[in-house]
């Protein structure tokens, strides 16, 4: 993990800009999003990510790249076999804060609630 | 609580939110479409907003600002990125300034409803995503969520 405190806002605004696009083009594909399930139960190797899939070791590859560039895997060397796995610590965060959002969404659905009058059979 | 299904998915930083209203479609599209009746829910509780500007069409604009109990604002906007009147809308929420100018420098969330008539009533689907983990933990950083949980007194500290 990069970045801190120290970063300045605007440096981490710019940088994060580019992560943005990264993430989103990440997460467009159906096949990377299954990357992202697998490897979050447990480490794969990029070889045994491509026997699983009808496409070439290569296309899997690239996936897996996509999704580094986004954070959302990292890859390690264990002898000659690149291992992927799930950035849990990224996801757990995510998790976190979607809470927070999921707080302020039920605030507003309750505030809504009280906006609408019960069902009048004069109306709709 | 009108609240009947709630989904987090952080690996697509999405949350969707689903409500049942007993309200027909039309009427519970008020609720999106009139500043007046907005104002009134779109602020955490204790942060009234109100609608400077707003024009309900694809590549509108709406400005706003909610006011905590201390008589601080915060200034925020949407643009349109999709309507079909009563059924949908989407847009993006943004920080503003008081002009309406954008601050694309701060974190902004997408938001995508539809409602849709169900048992007399009406279900509301809302999907509202981040761009970034970064900007999610900016978001919540910021005075915005600070008055959400003041006002609230419910939400625990994050992490």
């Amino acid at each position: 993990m990069t970045g801190g405190a120290s970063s300045s806002i605007y440096n981490h605004m710019v940088l994060h800009q580019a992560q943005t696009d990264a993430l989103f083009r990440a997460l467009a594909d159906a096949t990377r999003r299954d990357i992202v399930a697998r490897v979050l139960v447990a480490e794969q190797t990029v070889s045994a990510l491509a026997a699983r899939y009808a496409m070439s070791f290569a296309a899997v590859q690239k996936h897996v790249a996509v999704l580094e560039r986004a954070e959302l895997v990292s890859k390690h060397r264990v002898g000659r076999e690149a291992r992927v796995r799930g950035n849990v610590a990224t996801l757990k965060r995510a998790s976190a804060l979607l809470a927070q959002l999921e707080r302020v969404w039920r605030d507003r659905f309750a505030q809504i609630d009280d906006l609408i009058p019960p069902l009048d059979p004069g109306e709709g | 609580m009108p609240v009947q299904d709630v989904i987090q998915d952080p690996a697509s930083l999405t949350l969707t939110v689903i409500a049942t209203y007993p309200a027909p479609v039309a009427r519970v599209f008020r609720v999106w479409a009139e500043p007046a009746l907005l104002g009134k829910w779109w602020g955490p509780p204790g942060w009234p907003a109100t609608f400077l500007s707003y024009t309900l069409e694809v590549g509108g604009r709406a400005h706003y600002f909610m006011q905590g109990p201390d008589g601080t604002r915060h200034y925020g906007g949407w643009a349109f990125t999709a309507v079909d009147a009563p059924h949908a809308l989407a847009f993006d929420d943004y920080f503003a300034d008081a002009e309406g100018t954008p601050n694309r420098d701060l974190p902004g969330t997408s938001v995508g409803v539809t409602l849709v008539a169900r048992d007399g009533g009406t279900t509301m689907t809302l999907v509202s995503r981040f761009g970034s983990l970064e900007q999610m933990e900016q978001l919540v950083a910021m005075g915005m969520v600070d008055g959400i949980r003041a006002a609230a007194g419910q939400i625990d500290a994050l992490l």
